[in-house]
């Protein structure tokens, strides 16, 4: 039984119940939280790629990757640093066209971003329409300090598994933590089962 | 590596000051606190009668040497739970604390220096830890702060700074951003390329440089250290946004 703090009574923010997780609030703002310094790469030097345990690697121009098929999406995102914000609206191509075709004995995912940035996913967290590499915002092109030019989101996970600056997917036999997930927070982070830190 | 779980634990307050007209250190008794590392930090949460809780991420200002834990809260005047913290807490409150937490934003002695930490407001908190941490030691460091506020009156630990500046291998300065006081031999700006050339060390020296503050403020650190040639590798970065509690 958590102890009662005298005096707090809370905001008692009109939330849904169903849309935000345990231990959520929900923002307006969009805050950033990154480890280093915000990257640039330029779009002439940028370029996708999935590679690893697949039959064959392969890597797009940010020119052949905006003319992969590109999807809409809606969603809610929650920041494991207690944030949510319902509603965001993305622009970008499906991780399940990013991966079409690909052969492979790997179930683990591993994002790889500019600035030293990876983290890691099982491959069934970024499929079935679940996961994408977005570069449009609110109808704007993607901030650098928001993880432009572009970004993995998989909104049904904690928000730091989207990975700013995102530069490739690396498919993975065995399950290899990333850079928070070896620091102490949780290696799935599913918000709705408030998995944190490790052991959650 | 252990994967100790990070567990609530209940926290009572033994005392609270006020540091700034907007913010207070609250020095917490934490039965079974396993410990930290400068810079980590904790997870708060309140509880209200009805059972109705919130939670919230604080920077730890205690060194790891202090003994029991100290927070320091900034208010931001419509958050839900930093205005409780700084305003209604008082000795003998309670409320539980999860951590510590992050592994990434750290510093010990034995990773050694030189070290330059830029702190914007609040963003001082961890960076103070790291300070308090070093003078706990008998090992002399280069280590340099600068520390950005609007105005001398928004200073975290002015005090406590004045005295760490005079260690030997411990240089702190200070830039006021919108309002100085008379006589004021600091630096007057945002913060820019001269000044982070000034406070040193330069690039060659291979400091490990830490940032901590407002969102905007870190991206604009972050840059000109960058500029300067510090290594991105070398340069690690805590961002608050305005959006708080």
């Amino acid at each position: 039984m958590a102890p009662i703090s005298r005096g707090f009574r809370g905001r008692r923010r009109d939330v849904d119940p169903a849309r935000t997780p345990p231990g959520q609030y929900l923002v307006g703002d969009f805050p950033v939280l990154s480890a280093g310094p915000t990257p640039r790469t330029p779009l002439a030097d940028w370029s996708f790629t999935v590679d690893g345990a697949v039959d064959a690697p392969r890597t797009w121009s940010w020119e052949e990757f905006l003319r992969l098929p590109q999807e809409t999406v809606t969603v809610d995102i929650h920041c494991v640093t207690k944030w949510s914000k319902l509603d965001t609206t993305w622009v970008g191509v499906s991780v399940d066209t990013l991966l079409e075709g690909v052969e492979t004995e790997a179930e683990y995912v591993t994002a790889w971003s500019d600035g030293d940035y990876t983290t890691n996913l099982p491959l069934e967290d970024v499929t079935g329409g679940r996961a994408w590499v977005a570069h449009r915002y609110a109808g704007e092109t993607l901030e650098a300090e928001h993880g432009g030019p572009a970004r993995l989101l998989v909104p049904h996970l904690y928000f730091w598994k989207s990975a700013k600056w995102v530069r490739g997917l690396r498919l993975t036999p065995e399950d290899e933590p990333g850079f928070w997930e070896a620091a102490g927070y949780h290696n799935r982070g599913d918000p709705w089962r408030e998995q944190r830190y490790w052991n959650d | 590596m252990a994967r100790a779980p990070i567990v609530w634990r209940e926290a009572t307050v033994r005392a609270t000051e006020a540091e700034t007209p907007s913010a207070r250190t609250l020095r917490l008794d934490v039965p079974g606190w396993p410990g930290h590392v400068a810079g980590q930090h904790v997870d708060v949460r309140l509880t209200a009668e009805d059972g109705y809780q919130a939670q919230r991420s604080y920077s730890i200002a205690s060194a790891p040497e202090d003994g029991g834990l100290a927070l320091t809260v900034e208010r931001i005047d419509d958050g839900e739970v930093s205005p409780y913290l700084t305003d209604e807490v008082r000795a003998g409150d309670t409320f539980e604390v999860r951590g510590p937490v992050g592994g990434h934003f750290t510093w010990r002695v034995r990773d050694g220096g030189p070290l330059l930490l830029v702190a914007g407001g609040s963003g001082l908190v961890p960076l103070v830890a790291m300070l308090r941490h070093l003078a706990a030691h008998d090992e002399e460091i280069d280590a340099r702060l600068l520390v950005s506020a609007r105005s001398w009156d928004d200073v975290l630990y002015r005090e406590e700074l004045a005295v760490l500046g005079r260690r030997p291998g411990l240089r702190v300065a200070h830039t006021l951003t919108r309002e100085t006081p008379p006589g004021w031999e600091g630096f007057a700006r945002r913060v820019d390329a001269d000044m982070l050339r000034a406070v040193g060390p330069p690039p060659e020296e291979r400091p490990r440089v830490f940032v901590c503050g407002p969102t905007a403020f870190v991206e604009r650190a972050a840059d000109v250290l960058l500029s300067l040639g510090h290594p991105p590798a070398a340069i690690r970065a805590e961002r608050f946004g305005p959006t708080g509690g």
